[in-house]
């Protein structure tokens, strides 16, 4: 698409671009170009000199145990929580697509969490789960004899973070399955109803394949946002712990980078999340262009 | 609705009373803990009903007077940056990618594709796989612990442009061609014209904007190190930092509270350019 009529101007558009470019080429392309000159090279401690170490850091990284422990870690954590609410979300705007009276206050309820900041998230659900003062460790303790704590137990400790990250992406999920029922045309649903197939086998037969590029494009959001956003509910929750049970991708460039001073591998990882962020970005624009459709 | 069913309505409304009540669990446990004085959230059970002690503790929490043994920064100080560095980067973001989309669609310029796809390229990379070079990107420059430290490199990114750029091309083309007809330039045509009907869009982006803004945690956590630039929700975490006995858990959820409010009124009274906002972005 392009417009035919245009404006003529030698300076203008140069002068409407320099904002955004000046920006861009500060703070996007420079820091990233340095991330790749620096995953190449190794600084002693001081970052007094720095020498040309080729692939070393990258090999170092993949001989590394703990960085394949988080790249697990981050591949539980990531499908978990897109699985986990993608299906929830998906449940919830079934119903609220029958729902006519009281819609707008379901609605309402449900997309607040998704203007809760991700580390005050994080704050409210290890203060609901806190072995020694939450109310929810608590219940479980008293009503179910389980005992909660995920500062020892690190299954315990994933499933907080799961829960915490899920909740907060509840909404955004919600609204977006919900815009995609509403598209569907009523008169497919009504066919289907003529042909007698009741709700449960109109859902599987004609919504769900419909809703299928929107399912799609979720799945991609979701990981990108369990990859990255989730940073502030795992550093509030767990801080990665206990040991390093609960330390995904992301974490791990800041442990490492700013906590560890290690420039080269934090780079390194800066690295492959980059290149994992594009795989995944050009794989939604692959498949969300050709439409998942039956 | 295609038939009617008692069931499937009342299956519906428990469904959406019970996903509510879950959602919500979290915001009231807070609201309740934020209304008590410490000692009795500490006694587990701690009580499930709001108590008398809202004003003491949302005081001492903006004034700082808390006695938990993690930060007691004040936490006035810390909503009053969360809503400058917000406004600033939904504001600065907006008016970057008016003027760049406007460039990009109205105007041939050299090189003018290769903007397009350095423009378009900054919206795969999130600021944390960047996040030490920016860093020290921003130190160089001397701009840790200021305004614009904390916001620019958060406006460096494409989203608002790519928006604006879709939307001008739906804008018909007789538009352009009456407004040069009646001898309008193109600033003209940009203020008088083009921006009247961007409302919408300019709302929209707006509400996701100040949100991204308000919430955003690693990079402020990294570019400022005096407590008068904190942002409320760097702060928060910091508050946490004494341990389950250790922390007036009172003020922190007080302090958790007024960190929701501003977003979650946005969300909620501009609903309508939320959802717009969140569906236009994501395409």
């Amino acid at each position: 698409m392009e417009k035919r009529v245009r404006f003529t101007s030698t300076w203008l558009p140069w002068v409407l671009l320099a904002p955004q470019v000046v920006i861009i080429g500060v703070f996007f392309f420079w820091p990233a170009a340095q991330a790749v000159l620096q995953s190449l090279q190794v600084q002693d401690s001081f970052g007094l000199s720095t020498e040309w170490a080729g692939l070393d850091n990258f090999k170092t990284l993949f001989g590394d145990s703990a960085y394949l422990e988080s790249f697990k870690t981050t591949a539980i954590f990531s499908v978990l929580v897109a699985v986990l609410g993608i299906a929830l979300s998906l449940m919830l705007a079934i119903f609220a697509d029958r729902v006519i009276k009281g819609a707008l206050l379901y609605k309402t309820m449900l997309i607040v969490p998704y203007a809760v900041a991700p580390a005050v998230a994080g704050v409210l659900w290890v203060f609901m789960f806190s072995p020694s003062i939450g109310v929810v460790a608590y219940g479980l303790a008293r009503f179910f004899g389980f005992e909660w704590n995920h500062l020892l137990d690190s299954t315990h400790a994933m499933s907080l973070i799961v829960a915490a990250a899920t909740w907060k992406q509840i909404s955004y999920n919600f609204l977006f399955f919900l815009a995609g029922l509403q598209s569907i045309p009523k008169s497919l649903i009504e066919a289907a109803a003529i042909d007698g197939a009741r709700p449960w086998r109109r859902f599987w037969s004609i919504q769900f394949p419909l809703l299928s590029p929107t399912t799609f494009f979720l799945l991609v959001i979701n990981m990108v946002y369990a990859f990255f956003d989730t940073f502030a509910i795992i550093d509030a929750t767990t801080s990665g712990g206990p040991g390093r049970d609960t330390v995904i991708m992301v974490y791990k460039v800041y442990q490492d980078g700013v906590k560890g001073g290690d420039i080269g591998s934090s780079a390194a990882q800066s690295v492959v999340l980059m290149l994992i962020v594009v795989s995944l970005t050009i794989l939604q624009f692959r498949y969300v262009e050709k439409k998942v459709n039956y | 609705m295609v038939e009617r069913r008692a069931t499937l309505g009342i299956l519906a409304h428990a469904v959406m009373i019970f996903g509510m009540l879950i959602v919500a669990f979290p915001l009231y446990l807070a609201f309740v803990a934020s209304t008590h004085t410490s000692q009795e959230i500490v006694q587990a059970p701690m009580p499930m009903l709001p108590g008398g002690h809202f004003w003491e503790n949302y005081i001492a929490a903006l004034t700082g007077h808390g006695g938990g043994a993690g930060s007691n920064a004040p936490v006035g100080r810390m909503m009053w940056v969360s809503l400058v560095t917000a406004l600033v980067i939904a504001f600065g973001k907006i008016a970057v990618s008016l003027l760049s989309a406007f460039a990009l669609v109205y105007f041939r310029f050299p090189f003018r594709g290769l903007f397009f796809w350095a423009i378009f390229v900054t919206l795969m990379l999130p600021v944390e796989v960047r996040i030490l070079p920016t860093y020290k990107v921003v130190s160089d420059l001397g701009m840790l612990n200021s305004y614009a430290g904390l916001t620019i490199p958060l406006i460096a990114s494409a989203t608002a442009t790519f928006l604006f750029r879709q939307f001008f091309l739906t804008v018909p083309e007789e538009l352009v061609e009456a407004a040069r007809m009646d001898g309008a330039g193109p600033m003209r045509f940009f203020w008088d014209i083009l921006l009247p009907l961007s409302k919408t869009s300019i709302a929209a982006l707006f509400v996701i904007q100040f949100i991204y803004g308000w919430n955003q945690y690693l990079w402020p956590l990294l570019a400022t190190t005096s407590e008068d630039m904190y942002p409320v929700v760097v702060g928060i975490k910091r508050m946490i930092a004494g341990g389950d006995s250790g922390n007036e858990w009172n003020i922190v959820m007080a302090t958790a509270i007024m960190a929701m409010l501003p977003p979650a009124f946005v969300v909620i009274f501009m609903q309508r350019w939320f959802v717009k906002g969140l569906v236009d972005t994501e395409k």
